[in-house]
């Protein structure tokens, strides 16, 4: 019987062979801890005793979900991450650096066919560069920080296939809203998801880690891709591990198979409170907007500020919007100031905040008033997860918020065709 | 100590951001802090309602989203006995066991809030006392009992040196 790339992966990592439904203790590549989850890493690493780090090269921690510190709570937190880093000679990225799943793979900590663990839920986004990724919570991180190692369960997986040509004015935000809508937030509960079809293959990386970084919102542990040649060069160019590429065998066993062809789908946006209440932008004109927000572990790169720029410049947006924007890291801060992306945000009205998770999560930078509406590139749209539970949150692709910030009302972006990339 | 069935209004797909809103586990630390504002943005109330020794009735897909560990925590400090669930996101499910909160898989429609349930995870019952009704459980991995009668994780990781899977 053949093997899926989960399959293969823990496998490869177990050193005995598995197959869906076993059990067994793996060696982890790569493990991190971000400000929401690392000061309960800190507290369960001293109550095991721990006296050091398994290997200090394959831990970070990312100060990226409340950075710079609102308030004092924060701040104590950031100071406990400071000085554990000090204490065990651990790497860490400072407030500024930007979101976790950007600097992961982006600083080269990850590379094809790894197995790798992070205290945050969207932890599977390097599924799209062959990584078997997870999401886990502080102490399972811990016992990985001290002894390399955690237990797993193998997955079953549902083989996806994508295909069609993307049309204008709708990206791979549009395409992981559109699937979650279809496979509902609990349709994937503990499976793997492979995604494949001449559209993933189409995309470029960037796109790709969108869709990846969904596949927690479907219950998926991990949503995960080949490594094509487009992934090794996005690799090889930001990491110097040798790229292990894990391919799932012709007769692998899926627990279900599912097609979308999308050379018909317009864009998407899920409304309030479930990210698989999705509907078609265009049917949602008459929704007032106060906020937009463009960026995330989601949609906070480079390409995406490139096409929310693109639809802004040279106009401003609606009277009374706000408008922030977080690009993922620094890097991509440098990059999008370089090509003159930064200078349209501020010239049509955004705010644009520090490389972080900006106002995703509802710590600051653009908490919503009671009966407000955002639109946003994030990954959730919970209840309160703005921060209040009286407001109402939109998930859409960078194009769609840009063009609603422009309007004031929620927008199908090709309504600005010119416009579009 | 008798348990009695604290039932969520809402039932299906409850995430982590509901059990703890990220406005407080970002700047609380204590626990037993967090258990004061457990699943305050869906029913503002619900906290003031625990005792200590309650089982929590949910439904379908419980603790998905967010991998906090601050979710089960507060729950537990919140004096949570147990929950009983249709089913559970896999991170909250690890972390439950983890920090040594026992989750129970079965149906729970028949369960109204303030019954008086008994659990047996070895034989894998649960009884609604005032209803005589009797439910088979999903037994729960041999794994999980083992971290539950350390206390969690942390007291596994130590007593054995690493995982004993079998």
């Amino acid at each position: 019987m053949g093997k899926t790339i989960a399959e293969k992966i823990l496998s490869n990592h177990a050193g005995r062979d598995l197959k869906a439904g076993d059990i067994a203790v793996c060696d982890v590549d790569f493990c991190f801890g971000q400000d929401g989850t690392s000061s309960i890493i800190i507290d369960s690493f001293r109550k095991l005793g721990a006296k050091k780090a398994f290997d200090k090269s394959k831990f970070t921690m990312v100060i990226d979900h409340s950075a710079p510190s609102p308030n004092m709570g924060v701040s104590a937190i950031h100071k406990k991450m400071r000085d554990f880093a000090k204490e065990f000679d651990l790497g860490m990225y400072d407030i500024g650096c930007g979101v976790c799943h950007q600097l992961v793979p982006q600083k080269g900590h990850v590379t094809c066919g790894d197995l790798v663990l992070g205290a945050d839920s969207h932890t599977c986004t390097y599924g799209a560069i062959n990584v078997f990724s997870t999401g886990v919570g502080s102490t399972d991180l811990a016992i990985t920080l001290a002894s390399g190692k955690n237990w797993f369960k193998v997955p079953e997986t549902i083989r996806v296939a994508v295909t069609g040509k993307l049309p204008k004015g709708v990206s791979s935000k549009d395409i992981i809203l559109h699937i979650a809508k279809d496979i509902g937030s609990n349709g994937a509960t503990y499976r793997s998801v492979e995604f494949y079809g001449d559209t993933i293959s189409n995309m470029s990386v960037d796109a790709r880690l969108t869709i990846s970084n969904m596949a927690v919102e479907i219950g998926a542990k991990v949503g995960l891709m080949e490594a094509d040649e487009k992934t090794l060069k996005w690799v090889r160019e930001h990491s110097k591990k040798e790229p292990n590429p894990v391919k799932a065998d012709p007769d692998a066993r899926y627990v279900a198979v599912k097609r979308y062809d999308i050379s018909k789908l317009v864009p998407q946006v899920a409304k309030p409170h479930a990210v698989d209440n999705v509907a078609d932008a265009a049917s949602l004109t008459g929704i007032k907007i106060d906020q937009a927000f463009v960026g995330t572990c989601t949609n906070g790169r480079l390409e995406d500020l490139e096409v929310a720029a693109k639809i802004l410049k040279g106009k401003i947006i609606a009277p009374g919007i706000k408008f922030v924007v977080a690009p993922a890291s620094t890097e991509i801060f440098l990059a999008a100031s370089k090509k003159g992306i930064i200078e349209t945000f501020v010239k049509s009205g955004c705010m644009v905040v520090a490389p972080g998770c900006g106002p995703c999560v509802g710590t600051h930078n653009g908490v919503l008033a009671d009966g407000e509406v955002a639109i946003s590139t994030a990954n959730r749209n919970f209840k309160g997860r703005m921060g209040n539970p009286n407001s109402f949150i939109y998930l859409a692709s960078p194009a769609t918020v840009a063009a609603s910030a422009l309007t004031g009302r929620i927008t199908d972006p090709r309504e600005f065709k010119a416009r579009l990339s | 100590m008798k348990h009695f069935a604290r039932r969520l209004k809402v039932q299906d797909n409850v995430n982590t951001d509901y059990v703890i809103s990220g406005r407080y586990k970002f700047k609380i630390q204590d626990p037993k802090e967090l258990a004061k504002h457990i699943f305050e943005d869906i029913d503002s109330d619900f906290a003031a309602r625990v005792t200590s020794g309650d089982i929590l009735v949910a439904g379908e897909n419980f603790g998905c989203g967010s991998s906090r560990e601050q979710a089960p925590q507060a729950l537990k400090s919140a004096g949570f006995h147990a929950i009983v669930a249709k089913s559970y996101a896999r991170i909250f499910y690890r972390n439950a066991f983890n920090i040594g909160l026992m989750l129970v898989e079965c149906d729970t429609d028949f369960i109204d809030d303030g019954d008086e349930l008994e659990l047996d995870i070895d034989k894998g019952k649960l009884r609604d006392v005032g209803k005589g009704l009797v439910l088979d459980t999903k037994p729960v991995p041999k794994l999980m009992k083992k971290l539950l009668e350390d206390g969690g994780v942390v007291g596994h990781f130590k007593k054995y040196g690493g995982f004993q899977l079998e």
